[in-house]
């Protein structure tokens, strides 16, 4: 990264501010890391999903909060405690509906997070670590949102964490024990429950802390950008404010557009609705379906006949993603300058979709072996794409620099 | 990029051969209802006609636990009508001085009398089938409203080679077609105040409407919050949209 | 190019592209924003911090119904009506020939007996002492009574008399009597 020149904004000579900043430089961070922050100056749209997620995440700690002062955590009394939350808690519906299509949300503004991350090589050096805090981010996130899932203690809850706690029981010898461990009993009941609340509102602040950390090594090296390339000087940098401090704001408000459609306009259309019928441990829905996020995994984990092997391969598909800064041997980091690798990026956009398609279906006939086809091109993405692409793909002339883009035509 | 576009148009053949070929639950058609849509309202007059239906009908089987009578100021009735209404029923209490449980009038706080005291008397009494509590059905059934709709006029005669066994009965869109319900609503088994014409349809029309009421009886507040808050989002979004020009306007 | 300042308030924001930064139009704009950024924020905070008042199911419970068909002269029963206790005493007349004396004693909180018992036989009081919210005793006949006969709170030592008035100690008010109105000679409706 340039050397930049910190200027400090005019506030920082204010009495209060320097005496309290002797003490703890607390204004001088905010100044730095947040306003007169040097940001790349052609960040584009896709730059947005980034503080998108963190708004998100304030979203639904704060409406979380405030269903944990109505909710009880209780096989005889969760699904009427969420029902009184709906019709008799001044506005508990809007709660609701913010807290249950805020996750699908989440998901969404992470996942094109995590594509824009891969489109443009933002995993690769020096920004390794910050791809795995994210992917750690992204794992809490999938922990969070498959407990949240089983409180409501409708039927796809109580069947979802059957189902997904029983994977577990696919590991030799201690698979079983392990089990009853998560379970507190012999099946889903009371103390799972229990639980499960306890550690669905912890992790939201274990993901704020790793939100800071991810922050943090963002800040060391500063963003990627749509060229991929480095900053050569002062000229290829703006201050974060009030250049992306707008930008940030006017996508937020395009985004809550989206949000609010679906919290009063369509709050049922991306849940189950099986899961408005209490959980009945004697009775499984003819048809269990995760949330639509988890579908690409979950279509993966019944792509393979084998128990154990499902497994594996279902966590194996997101721990791949540790290891992609070294699976792509590319030196370019963007997507713009690599002709072959964009193809083969949005193959895997599509792979995934599809896969996610193949899981909301019965694992039989088509959807199976489509199944299977998209879980070998997945991992072939990883495993023989990125490495080979390497060393095959002849790459795009880069720019000089990033104010200076017109030198070589850009392509798009 | 080509190679892009003919991987999408491959994709999306893919993905509509399966849609075909997974869905074989029956169709039934979408209704038209005063409550869909941005600005939808529940239609009042329907609404008591259908908690009529309920009241007569369907609740000789059916609870409604999650409804109490004080939620039936949502279908248009004073406080005074709820009173009224609520005392024709009876809610258990108790235990009183001497320890006993007593029957006494119901209050706009009780809840919907059910008509069963646990679910295994429900069955019992219903030849081993549970009839299910009614007050989410509008949305815990794939389809929603429109399933509900369909499933109260589809009953038919079974068609040529289908057994009906005992206690079962035909319905074109329930799935498996073969349901324990007999069908519920007869022609004219209600008497309208209003004077409307207790048709099957009329009465599944009402009830369905009552039902959706029941699911979400905050329907009416999420729209008129809604519109207000979409507006507020354009004007933000216009607001913020024309300061990003601004500010960017001397970078490029 | 620029145009004079005065015209920026009546152009809508986003047009006028030629300003320049610092122009006043400009601030316009984004102050505009801004406060409409801030309230939505706020609206939104509202609905949030709504969720924590009572709730439909909890106001729908907020009055409750008590015979006094059984109570014996001299007895007090104590009933529960919005989670606390409300303690109704059927009182002797020596009780209420006492209270009515002291309407002209040295009050801390001056308020007749008649002002506080619709019927003079039936007091309806908060059990709830003014100080700090400890329940008083006295309900019990081998309960404290305090020095005035009626309520003792034993937290902090406030004695209240045969009328629930604050006669001693540190609680600056009357026992509080609820609102309650007699459905018939015998029932009465709290709340």
């Amino acid at each position: 990264m340039a050397k930049y020149d910190y200027v400090p904004s005019p506030f920082m000579s204010n009495p209060i501010v320097k005496w309290v900043d002797h003490r703890l430089p607390i204004f001088e961070m905010v100044d730095q890391q947040l306003i007169k922050y040097p940001a790349p100056r052609n960040l584009n749209y896709w730059w947005n999903f980034g503080s998108l997620a963190g708004v998100m995440l304030v979203v639904m700690i704060l409406s979380g909060i405030f269903l944990a002062m109505n909710y009880q955590p209780n096989t005889l009394a969760a699904f009427d405690s969420v029902e009184r939350i709906m019709r008799d808690v001044n506005y508990g519906w809007l709660l609701r509906y913010m807290h249950m299509n805020g996750a699908s949300m989440f998901f969404v503004v992470v996942y094109i997070h995590i594509a824009r991350g891969m489109y443009y090589g933002s995993y690769k050096a020096p920004r390794e670590i910050l791809w795995w805090l994210g992917l750690l981010i992204f794992l809490a996130m999938m922990a969070t949102a498959f407990m949240g899932y089983v409180l409501p203690w409708g039927q796809m809850s109580f069947w979802g964490a059957t189902v997904i706690t029983n994977l577990f029981s696919a590991l030799p010898l201690v698979g079983k024990s392990i089990v009853t461990w998560l379970w507190g009993g012999f099946s889903v009941d009371n103390p799972t429950l229990n639980r499960f609340f306890a550690l669905h509102y912890l992790l939201p602040f274990v993901i704020a802390g790793l939100v800071m950390l991810h922050l943090w090594a963002l800040h060391v090296h500063g963003s990627n950008n749509p060229l991929g390339i480095d900053a050569k000087g002062p000229q290829d940098k703006i201050p974060f404010h009030p250049y992306y401090t707008v930008k940030d704001a006017f996508g937020l408000s395009v985004f809550l557009i989206v949000y609010a459609y679906f919290v009063f306009f369509n709050p049922y259309v991306l849940g189950d609705a099986d899961n408005w019928i209490p959980a009945n441990p004697m009775v499984t829905p003819p048809h269990i379906v995760p949330e639509w996020y988890f579908l690409p995994f979950y279509a993966i984990l019944r792509a393979v006949p084998d128990k154990l092997g499902g497994v594996l391969l279902m966590f194996g598909a997101i721990a791949i993603l540790f290891v992609l800064p070294w699976l792509d041997t590319s030196r370019v980091r963007s997507g713009r300058f690599r002709p072959a690798f964009r193809v083969f990026f949005w193959v895997f956009i599509v792979v995934t979709i599809t896969l996610g398609w193949c899981g909301a279906q019965l694992p039989e006939g088509i959807p199976l072996i489509l199944g299977q086809v998209c879980t070998v091109l997945y991992f072939a993405h990883f495993l023989v794409f990125l490495p080979l692409l390497g060393w095959f793909e002849r790459p795009r002339p880069l720019p000089a620099s990033i104010a200076e883009p017109v030198l070589t035509p850009a392509a798009k | 990029m080509r190679s892009f576009k003919l991987l999408l148009a491959g994709a999306a053949l893919v993905l509509s051969l399966g849609t075909a070929q997974a869905s074989e639950a029956p169709e039934f058609p979408r209704q038209h209802w005063s409550h869909d849509g941005f600005f939808g309202t529940f239609d009042r007059a329907a609404l008591q006609r259908g908690y009529q239906v309920y009241k007569e009908v369907c609740s000789a089987c059916h609870s409604m636990k999650q409804m109490r009578f004080r939620n039936l100021a949502g279908i248009g009735l004073d406080e005074a009508q709820i009173k009224a209404l609520a005392a024709e029923f009876e809610t258990t209490d108790g235990p009183n001085d001497d320890g006993e449980m007593f029957q006494r009038p119901s209050r706009p706080s009780d809840r919907f009398r059910s008509p069963f005291s646990n679910d295994n008397a429900a069955r019992a009494a219903n030849g081993g089938a549970l009839p299910p509590d009614l007050s989410l059905i509008a949305k815990n059934r794939k389809g929603g409203q429109d399933y509900v709709y369909a499933l109260l006029t589809g009953y038919a005669d079974a068609p040529q080679g289908v057994t009906v066994p005992e206690g079962m009965h035909f319905n074109k869109v329930f799935p498996g077609h073969l349901i324990a319900m007999n069908q519920p609503i007869q022609p004219d088994a209600v008497t309208y105040a209003d004077g409307t014409k207790a048709s099957v349809e009329q009465m599944a029309k009402d009830v369905t409407t009552f039902l959706a009421f029941t699911a979400s009886p905050h329907l009416e507040a999420r729209n008129s919050l809604g519109v207000k808050v979409m507006l507020f989002l354009f004007v933000l979004t216009g607001l913020l949209y024309a300061a990003k020009r601004k500010i960017w306007k001397g970078l490029h | 190019m620029a145009q004079p300042a005065t015209s920026t308030l009546t152009t809508s924001p986003g047009g006028g592209r030629q300003h320049e930064d610092g122009t006043p139009r400009r601030d316009f704009l984004y102050l505009s924003a801004a406060a409409f950024g801030a309230t939505g924020a706020v609206l939104t905070g509202w609905a949030f911090v709504h969720s924590m008042n009572p709730s439909a199911d909890v106001l729908a419970l907020s009055s409750t119904e008590v015979s006094l068909a059984a109570l014996q002269p001299g007895q007090s029963i104590t009933v529960t009506w919005r989670g606390k206790p409300v303690f109704v005493r059927y009182r002797t007349p020596e009780e209420i020939a006492k209270a009515k004396a002291d309407d002209k004693a040295d009050l801390r909180d001056p308020e007749t007996d008649q002002a506080r018992a619709k019927k003079e036989q039936f007091l309806v009081l908060l059990g709830v002492c003014t100080h700090l919210g400890c329940v008083p005793l006295g309900q019990k006949p081998t309960d404290p009574h305090g020095e005035f006969g009626g309520w003792f709170c034993p937290c902090h030592g406030s004695h209240y008399d045969t009328s629930g008035r604050i006669r001693k100690g540190p609680a600056p008010k009357n026992l509080e009597v609820p609102a309650y109105t007699y459905l018939n000679d015998t029932t009465i409706r709290i709340g």
